[in-house]
C-alpha cells in the first residue's frame, strides 16, 4: 500500500496538468489580421541552430521586436544539431501528440525538409499567405521556391540566403585557386594546405556537390532523382579526382575535419591555408571575432558555386502556429532583412528582392563593404543546389571509399 | 516506507529504460508506425553489417573500452603503493576531485589544443627548437588506431578511479598490512601491491565495469579525440540518429543494440581477464618475491599519475587560455592579448541557465541520494544481500543515452506529460542514481555493524541510530556521493535538451550549442563555467566535513 502511494505521488510531483487547447485549431490562416489576432500573447519556440553568438543575439533582436509589434513571447531553443528537434516532432508523432507539440518554429536545412515534408511531420502550405512573402518577388527569384530542389509548396518560409564561398590567407596564398580542376593543381603545388570536412557531414558533402557538377560531363542529371542517373558514370570524374586530391590534402587525406567549425579552426590555427564556408560573411564575422588574421580574403569560384535559401517550417502539431507564422512574416520584413544583412550584426545575404522596396527602405541595405567579404556581382555566380537524393548517394559512396582504408 | 526505496529505485531504473530499449528493438527489426513502418525485417542488420569500417570501429571501441580500464587501473594501483605524504602526494589527493569535476568534452576539447600540432606544447617549442613557423603536418589527433583518444579516456578516468579508491581504502586498514608485509622482509611498494591491492580491487570492480562500458561508447570524448574514418561505433551510432533521412533511424536503432552487445562483450572479456590474472597472481603472490620489481612500481607509480596530472592540468591550462586569449597565432607561445570579451559576450545568457542548472543538479542529487540512502539503510535493517540485483543499476550506463531517450519521450509524450523542469529532473534522476548507488554503498555496507549494535544496546531506535551514528559517521562518504552525482547531473546534454523540449535550457545545453559554432574562445569560457559548478560541489564535499568535526580528528578520516 505504502509503496503504492508513493509512487503516485511521484507520479502526480511529474504531471503537469495539461492546459486546454482546443480552441486554436479553429483558426483561419489564411486570414492574416485573424492569424496576427490568434498570435498576440502566445509563445513561439523556435528551434534554431544555437552554434555563433551574432546569429543568437539577432534573435534576441527579433524577440524583442515581435514582442513590440505584436506581443509575442519569442523563445529561442538553441540547438547544436537540428536533429533534436526533428527528434522531439517525430517523437511526439509516435506519441499521438498532433495538437500540443513543443516546437512552434525550425530552421531547417533542405535534407532535412524533404525528409521531413515526406513524413507529414510539417503543417502547411502557410508560407505564402505571409504578407511579406511578396517581397520575395518569387516569379524573378524561383530559388526561393525551391529548397534543394524540392518544391516548397508554402510549407516553409524563407529568411537567408546561403552561398558557397572559398576563403584564403593572402599572406600565405597569393593566387587561389578558381574552379575545382584547379584546386587539384594548387594543393599539388601547396600540399597539406587544404581540406574539406568529411561527409556526411554537411559543408563536406556541399564540397562533393560542387565538384560533382563542375566535373561531371552531363551536370543536368544532377538535378533529377539519383535514381533516374547513371551515379557510376556521372560521379566518375569526382572520384578520380578526389583519388587524386586526397594525398595532398592536410593529414594527407588520412583524417578530415568533423565539421565547418572545425574547418576554419584549423584555419585559424594556421594549418591550412584555404578554406570554404557556406556563409559568405564567415571570414568577415571570424576576422571581427579575433579567430582570423586580418589578411584573410573570401571569393567565389570563377563557375559559380552552390547557392542556396534557409528556410523556416512549422511542425505539423505546433501549438502557436498563428504566432508562428507572424515571426515567420517578421523575419521577411525590410527592418528584419536589412538588420541580418548589416556586418555589424549578422552579415548574412538578405533574401527579399531590393527592387521590391521603396527608395526609403533600399537605404536601409547600404552599407559599407568588409575586404573579407565577397564582391556583390561576384555572389551573383550561383549554381542552383542538386536535387536532394544525391546527398545520401554521394555520402555513402564517399563512405564506402574512404573509411576503414 | 524504507522498504519501498528499492522498489522505488529499481522502478525508476528499469521502467523508462525497459520502455526506451524496446523503443530501440522495434525500429531495429523494422517497426517504427510514426514513419509508416509496421512490417518487421531483418534488412537493417544487413544494411548495420555492411557499413564501410564497422569492423575496425567496432575494433576500436572494444580496445578502447579494454585498454583504458586496464592503463588506468594498473597506474591507479602503482600510484598508491608508492605514495607517502609528500606535497606532490597532497597535491594529487587534493586534485582529484576538482580534475573529476571537469566534463569529459571539455577536458578532451582542452587535451586536443595541449597535443595537437599546432597546439600549446608545439607552441611552446616553436619556433626556437623545432624551427616551426607553420604548424607540422602531423596526425595525432583523430588518428587512426584512436591512441589518442585513449590517452584522454585514461587521463580522465584515473581521477575517477583515485577517487573510488581513497573512499575505499579506509576500510583496509593499510597501515597494519603494510607493515605486516614489510616486517616479513617485502619492499614498501611490493608489500603494498601484495597486500593491499588483492583487498582493494573487489572493492573498485563496480567503478571499473561503469569506466568499461564508458569508454566503450563515449561519444562526446570520441568526436574530439578518436578516429574519423572511421568513428567508433558510438559515434556513428549517433550520427545515424541525427541523420535527416529519418529512414536512418531503422540503422541507428540496430546500431544502438550492437553498441549494447559491445559494451557487455567488453565487459565479459574483463571478467575472464580477472580469471586468468587471479590465477597468475597467486603465483605471485606465493612466489616470496620481495624485491624484484619494486624499480618498475616506484617508477611507473611516480610517473603515470604524475604524468595524466600534468596532461590534465595542461589541459585545463589550455582552456583557461583560451578562455581570455585574444588573436592568438602559431607559433606564438603566448595569445598577442588577454581579453575578458569572452566572457562578457557569454554573461548575459548565464542567469537562467544557471539558475535551472543548480534547481536541476541539487533537486535530483537529493532525491537520489534520498532513495539511494533508504535503500542502502533497508538493506542494513534487514540484512539483505543485493549482489545479484547491482545488474540493473547498470542499465542507464549501458545503454546508448540517444537511443533510449527517444523512446522515453515518446512514452512521456503519450501519458501527455508536458516537456519542462519536473521530466528533466526525472530524466536526469536515472543517471544521478547509479552514480550516487555507485559511490555510496561500498562505504554504507562496509561501516562497522557494531556501531548500532552498539547504540542500540544504549536503547537506540533503528531510526536514533540512522540519524545520530551512521550518517554522521558516513558524512563525508554522503557527501562525496552528492557531490559526484550533482556533477553527473550538470553534465547531462542530451536527457535535458530532448525531456526538455530544449525549453529547460542548461550550462550544459548552452555550452554544446555554442560548441558546435567552433570558435574555442567561447567553447573554453563555457567549458569553465561547466567545470566550476561541479568544482563548488566538490569543495563543499570535502570542507564541511572538516568544518564540521573541526574538534573530531578521528571523525574526518573514518570514512
Amino acid at each position: 500500500m505504502l509503496r503504492l502511494t508513493t509512487f503516485t505521488l511521484l507520479l502526480l510531483l511529474l504531471t503537469n496538468p495539461l492546459s486546454a487547447q482546443e480552441q486554436q485549431t479553429r483558426t483561419d490562416f489564411t486570414s492574416w489580421p485573424q492569424v496576427l489576432n490568434e498570435a498576440r500573447s502566445q509563445t513561439v519556440y523556435f528551434n534554431a541552430w544555437g552554434g555563433e553568438q551574432r546569429n543568437n543575439d539577432f534573435l534576441a533582436w527579433v524577440a524583442a521586436r515581435v514582442e513590440a509589434l505584436y506581443s509575442i513571447d519569442l523563445q529561442h531553443v538553441k540547438l547544436g544539431d537540428t536533429a533534436e528537434a526533428v527528434s522531439r516532432v517525430l517523437a511526439e508523432k509516435q506519441a499521438g501528440n498532433t495538437d500540443n507539440g513543443a516546437i512552434d518554429l525550425i530552421w531547417l536545412n533542405g535534407e532535412n525538409f524533404a525528409s521531413m515534408k515526406e513524413n507529414g511531420l510539417l503543417f502547411g502550405p502557410w508560407a505564402e499567405q505571409l504578407p511579406n512573402h511578396a517581397l520575395l518577388d518569387a516569379e524573378n527569384h524561383p530559388e526561393v521556391r525551391y529548397d534543394f530542389t524540392v518544391p516548397v509548396e508554402g510549407m516553409e518560409s524563407p529568411w537567408l540566403r546561403a552561398h558557397l564561398v572559398f576563403y584564403y590567407d593572402s599572406e600565405l596564398v597569393s593566387a587561389p585557386p578558381l574552379s575545382i580542376p584547379a584546386l587539384l593543381d594548387w594543393t599539388s603545388r601547396h600540399p597539406g594546405e587544404f581540406t574539406y570536412p568529411r561527409p556526411p557531414n554537411f559543408l563536406g558533402t556541399t564540397f562533393l556537390k560542387q565538384a560533382a557538377l563542375e566535373l561531371a560531363t552531363t551536370p543536368a542529371a544532377l538535378y533529377q532523382p539519383v535514381t533516374e542517373a547513371d551515379f557510376e558514370q556521372v560521379t566518375a570524374p569526382l572520384w578520380e579526382f578526389l583519388d587524386r586530391l586526397h594525398p595532398h590534402l592536410l593529414r594527407s587525406g588520412r583524417s578530415f575535419p568533423a565539421s565547418g567549425a572545425e574547418l576554419r579552426r584549423y584555419m585559424s590555427d594556421g594549418e591550412i591555408a584555404l578554406a570554404f564556408s557556406f556563409n559568405p560573411a564567415e571570414a568577415m564575422l571570424a576576422i571581427k571575432n579575433g579567430e582570423l588574421p586580418p589578411s584573410v580574403r573570401s571569393y567565389v569560384l570563377s563557375g559559380g558555386t552552390l547557392a542556396n535559401v534557409s528556410f523556416l517550417a512549422i511542425p505539423f502539431n505546433a501549438r502557436s502556429k498563428a504566432a508562428a507564422m507572424a515571426v515567420a512574416n517578421f523575419l521577411l520584413s525590410p527592418e528584419a532583412q536589412a538588420r541580418a544583412q548589416d556586418p555589424d550584426f549578422l552579415g548574412s545575404t538578405a533574401v527579399i528582392a531590393l527592387s521590391q522596396l521603396n527608395p526609403a527602405q533600399r537605404q536601409l541595405f547600404n552599407f559599407q563593404r568588409h575586404p573579407a567579404l565577397p564582391a556583390a556581382e561576384e555572389l551573383q555566380r550561383q549554381l542552383q543546389e542538386p536535387h536532394p537524393s544525391w546527398m545520401p548517394a554521394l555520402e555513402q559512396a564517399w563512405l564506402q571509399r574512404y573509411s576503414g582504408r | 516506507m524504507l522498504r519501498a526505496a528499492p522498489v522505488l529505485i529499481i522502478l525508476l531504473l528499469i521502467g523508462p529504460i525497459m520502455v526506451g530499449l524496446l523503443m530501440v528493438l522495434l525500429p531495429a527489426f523494422g517497426y517504427l508506425p510514426a514513419l509508416n513502418a509496421t512490417e518487421f525485417t531483418l534488412t537493417h542488420w544487413q544494411e548495420l553489417f555492411a557499413v564501410p569500417g564497422l569492423v575496425r570501429s567496432l575494433g576500436i571501441s572494444l580496445v578502447a573500452g579494454l585498454l583504458t580500464p586496464i592503463l588506468a587501473l594498473s597506474l591507479v594501483f602503482l600510484y598508491l603503493a608508492t605514495a607517502s605524504e609528500s606535497w606532490l602526494d597532497r597535491w594529487i589527493r587534493r586534485l582529484v576531485s576538482p580534475l573529476l569535476a571537469v566534463p569529459h568534452a571539455a577536458a578532451a576539447f582542452g587535451l586536443a589544443f595541449l597535443i595537437a600540432p599546432s597546439g600549446l606544447l608545439s607552441r611552446l617549442f616553436s619556433p626556437w627548437m623545432t624551427g616551426w613557423q607553420r604548424p607540422p603536418d602531423l596526425l595525432i589527433i583523430n588518428d587512426t588506431y584512436g591512441i589518442s583518444l585513449m590517452l584522454g579516456l585514461v587521463v580522465k578516468e584515473i581521477p575517477f578511479l583515485l577517487l573510488m579508491a581513497l573512499a575505499a581504502l579506509p576500510q583496509l586498514d593499510v597501515q597494519r598490512r603494510v607493515a605486516m608485509a614489510r616486517s616479513l622482509g617485502y619492499r614498501p611498494g611490493l608489500a603494498w601491491m601484495k597486500t593491499v591491492a588483492p583487498a582493494l580491487y573487489p572493492l573498485l570492480r563496480l567503478p571499473v565495469f561503469a569506466v568499461i562500458v564508458f569508454a566503450s561508447s563515449t561519444v562526446d570524448v570520441a568526436i574530439i579525440l578518436g578516429p574519423s574514418l572511421p568513428g567508433t561505433l558510438s559515434v556513428m551510432v549517433l550520427g545515424w540518429f541525427s541523420d535527416p533521412d529519418l529512414a536512418h533511424r531503422f540503422l541507428a536503432a540496430a546500431g544502438a543494440l550492437l553498441q549494447l552487445g559491445l559494451s557487455l562483450t567488453a565487459i565479459l572479456i574483463w571478467m575472464l581477464l580477472e580469471a586468468v590474472a587471479r590465477r597468475y597472481n597467486t603465483h605471485w603472490l606465493e612466489s616470496g618475491q620481495r624485491h624484484h620489481g619494486e624499480k618498475m612500481i616506484w617508477l611507473l607509480g611516480r610517473g603515470g599519475v604524475s604524468l595524466a596530472t600534468i596532461l590534465t592540468a595542461g589541459s585545463l591550462l589550455s582552456l583557461l587560455m583560451n578562455a581570455f586569449a585574444g588573436f592568438w597565432r602559431f607559433p606564438a607561445s603566448f595569445p598577442d592579448s588577454l581579453v575578458l570579451r569572452h566572457w562578457l559576450s557569454a554573461l548575459p545568457s548565464l542567469g537562467q541557465p544557471l539558475l535551472n542548472t543548480v534547481i536541476i543538479s541539487l533537486v535530483a542529487t537529493v532525491l537520489a541520494l534520498a532513495l539511494v540512502l533508504a535503500a542502502l539503510e533497508n538493506e542494513h535493517r534487514h540484512h539483505l544481500k543485493t549482489r545479484s540485483s547491482i545488474w540493473f543499476l547498470y542499465l542507464p550506463l549501458l545503454v546508448p543515452q540517444l537511443a533510449f531517450l527517444f523512446g522515453l519521450v515518446v512514452f512521456t509524450e503519450s501519458l501527455q506529460w508536458q516537456p519542462g523542469l519536473p521530466l528533466v529532473i526525472f530524466a536526469h534522476l536515472i543517471f544521478v542514481l547509479p552514480y550516487v548507488f555507485l559511490t555510496l554503498s561500498e562505504a554504507y555496507r562496509r561501516l562497522d555493524p557494531r556501531w548500532s549494535q552498539l547504540a542500540a544496546t544504549l536503547g537506540a531506535s533503528p531510526n536514533r541510530s540512522f540519524w545520530r551514528i551512521r550518517l554522521p559517521m558516513l558524512l563525508s562518504a554522503w557527501l562525496t556521493a552528492a557531490a559526484i552525482g550533482a556533477a553527473i547531473s550538470i553534465s547531462q546534454f542530451l536527457p535535458t535538451q530532448l525531456l526538455g523540449a530544449g525549453r529547460v535550457p542548461t550550462i550544459t545545453t548552452e555550452a554544446v550549442a555554442l560548441a558546435s559554432g567552433g570558435n574555442r574562445n567561447i567553447i573554453s569560457v563555457w567549458a569553465m563555467v561547466q567545470a566550476l559548478l561541479p568544482m563548488l560541489g566538490f569543495m563543499l564535499a570535502l570542507s564541511v566535513p572538516r568544518f564540521l568535526w573541526r574538534n573530531r580528528q578521528t571523525m574526518r578520516y573514518l570514512h
